[in-house]
């Protein structure tokens, strides 16, 4: 027995050592610096223990912009995204001509590159001295007011960034959706017709309740997602997001560590970890309510 | 309610320039009012076929489908008041054994909607049917195959259909849980009277329940009858061998002044028989074990099967390697002979035309 459990341990080791390193010491490590007050990484010092990062970072009004910015996003694109996908799928798997390039259409998106999506962006949202962008050649098109959607309103730069985001999270939910739709027996549907049952009534009771498991990994990885986003920001409107005002969490990081502000370890692992514990907290909620669901 | 097909055909387009295929081809036949009735055949030969397009699922090429003097071929399923037990029972895994027996009946609208209490009546009223009542609050994975099966049934019967249509109910059952949920359905559909059609590629199921079989093969229709019938007067030699096990015993033969040969040996007075080849399909239970008889063949072994004996022997003139005969075990056989001769049984003797299999007919003395 004990020769057994010698040699688990001598298979897992490579895992272990490899995990050990690069992901739990950084952990430990990012939980140690949020409560070093002043932590140097260069002359390895500090000057107190204590609550202060987690104050100071709570109170910057850089990180309460973007907790509200990353806030919006996540219960913006979420939903929308995910009820997208589901529509764009079911419409997939019920048309029959043509639905192998409906797929590759909606699945384009993956595999292009961001700065090729930025660039599209641009094109159909930036100002320039010569035109006020596509979408604003739409609006005046409907009599409405041309609007700055790169440096203009709040609102108008938060609905370039959920639009943004939606469309590049759209592909691979579309992908895991159909999938989920096309491994559904058809047996079911065709129990369901001979009884009669109305075509609502069979996304309801059948057809929702059976890809529910993959909507349930959708909705949490999205939120995960949506909480870390940072790239999409930084495509679409430039590395200093703070004076964007469209900031998130993992930016705010970034900056705190290497930004224009930069050089504040401590305070950029107070913010990881006040991030982590959000993760943290929706992800428990997503599950309990998954279970709860499960259960009815 | 009895249900008639009327030319009934179905063809499948053929995929890349390969020819289409024709599943069902020009059916035509009356299954009596609160009939049970087996739909038999090989695997592939349409029989599933011919059950979605009763049920509604495909639309038939061709021909049309009554139900008692109402045309439904244009029906959609919900209106023609079918029950369809699937193969798998296709039972929803998300809802439990009530809320499946209750899903048709909550499909219901208009006039025929139902109050809860209703609902509820009636689904306990099928549970009980099919003795599942205790079992309500499970989920289908919590039953085992035959409980399913029942929950299936159930929820086919609780909307009191017409016509009940079952899809080889028994297939994905064991050996004795086969035998008991054959005779449940033969319980139900008498207790219900509700005109039962069910599809199965064994014979030996078809037979044992249905008041009349339907044989077909390759989408064509064979034979319909009741099962002793078609077992003993078969139409056609494809009839004959797939119906019965042990199955009949093949033999090439010719036939000479009205008299039957198979070999160099004299078997059978055929009177009114054109002379010429034939094929002779001999019944395992049409052979008498007797010295000196007109069949002569080599025995290989003999099977004790407790009631009866089986006899395994070779003749150069049977179209298998080997013969197997059934006789009473009370007759003694010396296992010790290479050599024994049987009698045939005129009436489990039947001769086919070589070529197209078709029956040939003759007055048994």
């Amino acid at each position: 027995m004990e020769n057994r459990d010698t040699k688990a341990w001598l298979y897992l080791l490579p895992a272990i050592l490899f995990l050990g390193v690069f992901m739990i010491y950084p952990l430990v490590d990012v939980v140690v610096y949020s409560f070093e007050q002043g932590y140097n990484s260069a002359s390895q010092s500090f000057s107190g223990v204590g609550f202060f990062n987690f104050s100071y970072v709570l109170r910057d009004p850089y990180f309460l912009q973007a907790l509200k910015n990353t806030f919006i996003l996540v219960i913006i694109t979420v939903p929308v995204s995910t009820a997208f996908a589901l529509l764009i799928s079911v419409a997939l798997s019920s048309i029959k001509k043509l639905q192998d390039l409906f797929q590759t259409v909606y699945f384009l998106p993956y595999v292009t590159n961001t700065l090729a999506v930025g660039l599209v962006f641009m094109i159909l949202f930036k100002r320039t001295p010569y035109s006020d962008g596509l979408v604003n050649l739409l609006i005046g098109w409907f009599g409405g007011e041309a609007v700055d959607f790169i440096d203009g309103p709040y609102w108008a730069k938060m609905f370039v960034l959920c639009f943004y985001t939606v469309w590049v999270v759209l592909p691979f939910k579309i992908l895991v959706l159909t999938s989920a739709l096309a491994s559904v027996d058809r047996n079911y549907y065709n129990a369901a017709r001979v009884d009669g049952t109305s075509r609502g009534r069979i996304f309801r009771k059948i057809t929702l309740p059976m890809i529910s498991p993959m909507l349930f990994y959708l909705v949490i990885t999205g939120f995960i997602g949506a909480f870390k986003a940072y790239s999409d920001a930084v495509a679409l409107f430039g590395t200093n997001l703070n004076a964007a005002g469209m900031n998130t969490i993992v930016g705010y990081v970034y900056d705190m560590l290497y930004g224009n502000s930069g050089g504040y370890p401590s305070f950029a692992s107070a913010a990881a970890i006040l991030l982590f514990l959000i993760v943290l907290t929706i992800t428990c909620i997503n599950l309990l309510v998954k279970n709860r669901s499960a259960k009815n | 309610m009895k249900v008639v097909l009327q030319n009934l055909t179905k063809q499948f387009p053929g995929r890349n320039k390969q020819p289409g295929v024709t599943a069902v081809n020009n059916f035509n036949f009356e299954i009596p009012d609160g009939e049970l009735i087996g739909l038999l055949g090989p695997s592939g030969c349409g029989k599933s076929t011919v059950l979605n397009m009763l049920c509604g699922l495909q639309k038939p090429s061709a021909g049309r489908i009554f139900f008692g003097e109402e045309d439904v071929t244009d029906l959609p399923p919900e209106k023609r008041g079918v029950g369809m037990v699937f193969q798998n029972y296709a039972l929803y895994p998300h809802l439990t054994v009530l809320q499946n027996i209750l899903f048709p009946l909550q499909n219901l609208k208009g006039e025929q909607k139902l109050s809860k209490q209703e609902m509820t009546d009636r689904a306990l009223e099928a549970a009980k049917l099919v003795q599942i009542d205790m079992l309500l609050d499970r989920k289908p994975s919590e039953l085992s195959g035959g409980q399913q099966q029942r929950v299936a049934i159930a929820r086919a019967l609780v909307k009191m259909p017409r016509v009940l249509l079952l899809d080889e109910p028994l297939s994905n059952l064991d050996a004795r849980l086969r035998l008991q949920t054959r005779e449940e359905i033969r319980r139900i559909q008498q207790e219900t009277h509700i005109t039962t059609i069910f599809v199965t590629h064994d014979q030996e199921e078809a037979m044992s329940i249905s008041d009349h079989i339907v044989v077909m093969n390759a989408g064509v229709f064979q034979q319909m009858g009741k099962p002793q019938e078609v077992y003993d007067d078969p139409v056609n030699l494809f009839v004959a061998k797939f119906l019965g096990t042990p199955p009949i015993n093949v033999f090439d033969g010719e036939v000479r002044g009205e008299a039957l040969f198979i070999g160099a040996d004299r078997v059978l007075d055929v009177p009114g028989v054109r002379d010429g080849a034939v094929t002779v399909g001999i019944r395992p239970e049409g052979f008498l074990l007797r010295d000196g008889g007109a069949l002569r063949c080599r025995l290989k072994a003999v099977e004790i099967m407790g009631r009866d004996k089986s006899i395994v022997a070779e003749n150069p003139a049977c179209q298998s390697p080997t013969i197997r005969a059934i006789i009473s075990a009370e007759v003694s056989c010396d296992v010790s002979q290479t050599e024994i001769g049987f009698d045939i049984k005129p009436q489990k003797l039947c001769l086919f035309e070589p070529e197209s299999g078709a029956r040939i007919r003759f007055a048994a003395k």
